[in-house]
């Protein structure tokens, strides 16, 4: 009974080391092959991208910067700091609030979406004929995605950015009563460009993981109908945990 | 035809999925020129052997040489390049559903040669109407019938004129009018492109019909290669059970090995 748990325990440790080099390898493999990149098939999936995750990622950040303000502006009232609300409400969520949340919710959205369009491809054998056209799946197939989401995040991130401190605002002003003067030049004095840029940067970096998480989990399909619904979980879940690790880290590196 | 050396050479090729042997030491030659047909029951590896010639799955062991050069250490940008001169036609016939049935078979036209679009579109149109699809350039793959994306699948495969075709049961599935226009135009193909093809099948009519030689597999085997009139006469009680459809009893196999 011990060993067998022990047995499991080690395979699984196992079988995630060798997954995790196979996914570097895809990394290296999609770097290599970025010359190989098709414009116009790279601006399609831009624009799908962008129309599919757009309207989610305003609505989740404009409720986040909205509760932010709720939480913040009442407390910070009582405490004589109400010139502060504007800039604490940008610089979180510029720094960490939109970049992890925006990375969640394209994960969930175009991370499950390539899994499960490349996984289908996959089991329905379209990436074998793929391979036998001398077409590269990793050309044909990752680099396009990879490309676009690691340029679109930033382009979401900022007008996440933007709905998130209007939502901000208008909880500070109409709930806690802070005037609309003092909200903007507390945003002025407090938050930095940098403050966003390392958002930005943060966004890329994380669209760079769920690329290729996403493709990876697709391309490794397990066969069969239900082999496409486990890439896509399995996707989803190993982008976002992937996503806080490696968000801890960047702050260090970005903002200490 | 068979004094030539062989365009795909097979020697002790073995394949298995962990512990499974699908295909235990085979032996198999593809000469320059002919159809050989690959039969047997389903599940015996006959999509397999064809996967280890495409370079699709890496032997186990065992080696394949294609055109004199040994392939199975062969990295993905070289097999590339044996594969243009190789045409696939898939078991499910693999259309990409992104693209239109046109785009699909146009697809290695517009990669790997200069052409312009209006010779493309020709070829399409002529393509198309080889495999009794007329008018179907602008539908989507979802829109067709299963024998319909099998018969697009055989144009996509032609279009590159490939210099060996690989056929992965071209005819199931298909009607019996059909099934004999595609086992003609696959004879046809072989004649006047004087191409070598691999053509796997459980579908002995069209085995018959369209090769020139056939393998029987079975049990990870090899069990009987020959001519067409050799196969048809055959004395080995595993071939004949299955040409006539009877089941294979446990007693013929033992005379087997
Ligand atoms: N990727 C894989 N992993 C594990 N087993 C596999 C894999 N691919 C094929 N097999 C096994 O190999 C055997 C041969 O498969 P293959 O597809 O070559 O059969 P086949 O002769 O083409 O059958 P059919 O006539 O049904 O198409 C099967 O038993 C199958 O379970
Ligand atoms: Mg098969």
């Amino acid at each position: 009974m011990f060993q067998s748990i022990c047995e499991a325990i080690g395979k699984k440790i196992i079988n995630g080391c060798a997954a995790a080099g196979r996914m570097s390898m895809l990394f290296m493999e999609t770097i290599k092959r970025l010359k190989d990149a098709d414009m116009k098939e790279v601006f399609r999936q831009m624009a799908l991208l962008g129309a599919d995750s757009l309207p989610i990622v305003l609505m989740t950040i404009l409720c986040t910067g909205m509760v932010f303000s709720v939480q913040t502006a009442k407390e910070f009232v009582r405490f004589g700091a109400a010139s502060s609300v504007g800039g604490i409400v940008a610089i979180a969520m510029a720094r960490e609030l939109v970049p992890v949340l925006t990375g969640v919710v394209v994960a969930g959205r175009i991370g499950a979406a390539i899994a499960a369009e490349i996984g289908t491809m996959k089991v329905t054998e379209q990436v074998d004929a793929l391979r036998v056209m001398a077409a590269n799946p990793v050309s044909f197939l990752v680099v396009p995605r990879f490309i676009a989401i690691v340029l679109m995040m930033p382009v979401l991130v900022v007008f996440a950015n933007l709905i998130g401190n209007i939502g901000g605002w208008v909880v500070a002003h109409y709930y806690a009563g802070i005037g609309t003067f003092t909200y903007e030049n507390s945003i002025k004095v407090l938050a930095e460009t940098y403050d966003m840029v390392g958002g930005m940067i943060k966004s890329s970096v994380f669209g760079a993981i769920i690329a290729i998480v996403g493709c990876y989990k697709g391309l490794n399909a397990p066969n069969g109908a239900e082999g496409v619904g486990l890439a896509t979980t399995a996707s989803v879940v190993l982008s976002i945990i992937l996503i806080f690790i490696t968000n801890y880290f960047l702050s260090i590196l970005l903002y200490v | 035809m068979y004094e030539k050396e062989p365009v795909i050479k097979i020697r002790k090729l073995k394949i298995a999925f962990g512990s499974k042997v699908v295909l235990d030491e085979i032996d198999l030659d593809l000469y320059p020129g002919e159809t050989l047909a690959v039969i047997g029951p389903s599940g015996t590896g006959k999509s397999t052997v064809l996967k280890v010639m495409t370079g699709l799955l890496a032997p186990t062991s065992g080696s394949v040489v294609i055109q004199g050069r040994e392939v199975s250490g062969f990295g993905e940008a070289e097999w590339d390049e044996l594969r243009k001169f190789m045409g696939v036609v898939f078991q499910y016939s693999a259309l990409f559903d992104f693209l239109t049935v046109g785009e699909n078979v146009a697809f290695g036209l517009r990669r790997h040669f200069n052409l312009s679009e209006e010779e493309i579109q020709a070829k399409v149109t002529d393509l198309l109407q080889m495999v009794g699809l007329p008018d179907t350039a602008k539908m989507m793959p979802s829109e067709l019938s299963g024998g319909m994306k099998k018969r697009v699948g055989l144009a996509r495969a032609l279009a590159m004129q490939p210099q060996i075709v690989f056929y992965d049961e071209p005819t199931a599935g298909l009607d019996p009018v059909m099934t004999m226009t595609i086992s003609r135009l696959i004879r046809k193909t072989q004649q006047q492109l004087g191409v070598a093809s691999l053509l796997v099948t459980h579908d002995m009519e069209s085995a018959f019909l369209a090769a020139d030689r056939i393998a029987m597999l079975y049990n990870g085997r090899i069990v009987q290669v020959g001519t067409v009139p050799e196969i048809k006469n055959s004395t080995n009680p595993v071939v004949r059970a299955f040409i006539s459809g009877q089941e294979l009893k446990k007693e013929d196999l033992n005379g087997k090995q």
